[in-house]
């Protein structure tokens, strides 16, 4: 009953409701291949969702990882182009997403920006020298093993991609839920300058959170290269906002300090299952995307209203 | 002798801007003529309504990502209005599109102020949201500036007056005296000061008596407003307008207010700030574009290590600013003490 009370309770009951809906709309909708589908649709957002937990939480924002996924998808294939082996580039382009990460999180944390401003100015800055690497080109023809790993199966039907997905939420729940860091991340996002009293070195925390943040950006954008097939200056532009407003609608508070990566995970799951829904009915773009303004608006507003006004005081209380 | 920091501030962005100039016209050949006062001053004329009604917004301490969006709609709104009923009086179809952004404005203000929703979230919401009305609205189709009256596609480019080939457009001249009004009424009416005040202590600004909610709500309204009139100068300025008008602007809009100095913290900046800043900005855009050692490529790249430096290099003089003044303080209040 506790649960039900929750957030993650009301998430969970808002899915069921979006998959009996879907199943109603369209019976093989619950077929593996689609729900395999569904994922794979958008398995870069997702995994980036995942990162962007902690940083939300730790009370800042990452708006450039869109434009780091963009980055890395794109130095993959510049750099496969100069003839470099894919291995070697993927390990490049990992590189850049940490570097990428270390200096916003330099700035935030050691300068004193704010992380809006910070990631705001590497979103265009990031995008610029994706720009800069492949000019209005599109790369491809990349190694068929690459290819395969973002398109075909890797264990039966389940992508690589959901894999990878899998793994880091196990590892990122742990993390944050489980170890020291994670109670730290809760800490510094409830009040950093209590945090910073009690001795802890909250930049250095918040520097290591924008460079994961940085690090899976890069991983998703070389995804993303890998399940199409090709790169272009625009791959994945406006991502953040998808991610973001995943993040939040799992019930993560903006101003930092609250939630949970089961949150997450359960708005993904319900963004993922109306998108999926919509579509089902010919709903599509950005008609879906207000869709999903709407039900973030409505989780932030809903639990706002204030029953003891409409019920009075006594039916509130029981 | 103190100058106020906002003043310093507007110095130093004018003294880089001239920088930026003296660089650029060093580096290319015929580079300083009237072509580029035309060209960017065209471009200006939207940048510098979106950025000033980010700023409106910024100094309460809240941020709009819905402005793109809703430059998209009243863009969209206007054009069909105009195409439909050719003999539309121009001062109506403007009063229209401020109307039609200030509803907008209304809707992100009421959730904001009075149900309390970090505007982050509820900017984010409608800015897509917004953005499907104009996907419903539209039906697929796009505006031309065929569909359009003579009048409105000249208005851009009309030039009111001319000094040696430099034309001070009619589109260019009401954004900066728009901008204007908003810089003098922040600066000296009452009711505009409070958003400074809300900006800067929300809890202060309740105890002296000041309506916070309220005062964001009108912020949200009019930056609403400012959008939709934005919008409008949109709309005449390319004619054309599909569903994606105005995207990314939200961002431009944030970029430019605090290069010119807005704090996105609030309480502190100022309208004609944010106009230099959207300047500045258009300025290294339009240029780089002309300058052969760099690839146009560049731009975003050249962009976003400007806004960085910009802030980076404001919060560490600002800090160091203070820092001395509170050391002058201090040593003036020893002085008088010892006697």
């Amino acid at each position: 009953m506790k649960l039900l009370q929750s957030w993650e309770g009301f998430l969970i009951c808002a899915l069921a409701l979006i998959i009996a809906v879907n199943v109603a709309l369209a019976p093989e909708f619950l077929t593996f291949s689609n729900q395999i589908n569904l994922f794979q649709l958008s398995i870069e957002k997702i995994i980036v969702a995942l990162v962007m937990t902690f940083v939300i939480i730790n009370a800042e924002i990452d708006l450039s990882v869109g434009s780091m996924m963009g980055l890395s998808a794109c130095a993959f294939g510049w750099l496969f182009q100069q003839g470099v082996p894919a291995p070697a580039a993927i390990a490049i382009c990992l590189c850049i997403g940490i570097a990428g990460g270390l200096f916003n999180g330099y700035f935030v944390a050691r300068i004193g920006l704010p992380s809006l401003v910070v990631t705001l100015a590497t979103l265009i800055g990031f995008r610029g020298l994706a720009r800069v690497l492949v000019e209005d080109r599109g790369i491809g023809d990349f190694p068929q093993w690459f290819d395969n790993l973002g398109q075909k199966g890797l264990i039966g039907a389940v992508p690589f991609g959901l894999i990878a997905f899998a793994i880091l939420f196990v590892g990122l729940y742990v993390l944050l839920q489980r170890t020291g860091f994670g109670r730290l991340t809760y800490v510094i996002g409830t009040n950093r300058n209590v945090a910073d009293y009690a001795g802890i070195d909250s930049g250095r925390h918040k520097i290591i959170i924008f460079t994961m943040s940085g690090a899976v950006s890069a991983f998703a954008g070389l995804l993303f290269a890998a399940r199409v097939g090709a790169v272009r200056g625009d791959v994945a532009n406006g991502f953040e906002l998808d991610i973001i407003t995943m993040v939040l609608l799992g019930g993560v508070s903006v101003f930092g300090g609250t939630g949970s990566l089961f949150g997450t995970l359960m708005a993904i799951l319900i963004v993922l299952n109306l998108r999926n829904g919509m579509a089902l009915v010919n709903i599509t773009g950005h008609i879906q995307t207000g869709v999903v303004g709407l039900l973030l608006i409505g989780s932030v507003l809903v639990p706002r209203i204030d029953l003891t006004r409409i019920f009075g005081q006594k039916a509130a209380e029981t | 002798m103190n100058i106020a920091p906002q003043t310093l501030r507007i110095i130093a962005l004018l003294v880089v801007l001239a920088l930026v100039t003296a660089f650029f016209a060093s580096v290319i050949p015929n580079y300083f003529n009237a072509r580029l006062f035309n060209r960017i001053s065209s471009s200006v004329a939207i940048m510098a309504l979106i950025a000033t009604a980010q700023t409106l917004v910024i100094l309460t301490r809240n941020i709009d990502l819905s402005l793109g969006s809703i430059v998209g709609f009243t863009a969209f709104a206007t054009g069909s209005i105009v195409a439909n009923h050719p003999a539309t009086q121009p001062l109506v179809l403007v009063g229209y599109a401020m109307l039609v952004g200030a509803a907008f404005g209304v809707v992100n203000g009421a959730l904001v102020s009075y149900a309390r929703v970090p505007s982050i979230i509820v900017t984010l919401a409608t800015m897509a949201i917004f953005r499907s009305f104009l996907v419903e609205y539209s039906d697929a189709k796009s505006i031309t500036a065929d569909q359009l009256p003579a009048w409105l596609v000249d208005f851009p480019n009309l030039v009111l007056f001319d000094v040696g080939g430099v034309e001070f457009r009619a589109a260019f001249c009401a954004a900066v005296a728009v901008v204007l009004v908003v810089h003098i009424a922040l600066s000296r009416l009452r009711p505009a000061r409070q958003l400074y005040a809300v900006g800067s202590n929300p809890e202060a600004a309740d105890m002296a008596g000041i309506n916070s909610q309220r005062t964001v709500f009108v912020a949200f309204t009019l930056a609403g407003a400012l959008a939709g009139l934005a919008g409008f100068m949109f709309l005449a300025r390319f004619g054309t307008i599909t569903v994606v008008a105005g995207l990314g602007f939200e961002f431009k809009s944030v970029a430019a207010a605090v290069v010119g100095g807005v704090n996105i913290f609030g309480g502190s900046g100022t309208a004609f700030g944010a106009l230099i800043g959207a300047v500045m900005i258009d300025l290294i855009d339009t240029s780089l574009v002309r300058w052969d050692l760099v690839s146009e490529f560049w731009r975003e790249a050249v962009l976003g290590a400007l806004i960085l430096t910009a802030v980076a290099v404001d919060a560490i003089l600002m800090r160091r600013l203070i820092a001395l003044r509170v050391r002058r303080e201090k040593e003036r209040n020893a002085r008088e003490a010892k006697p």
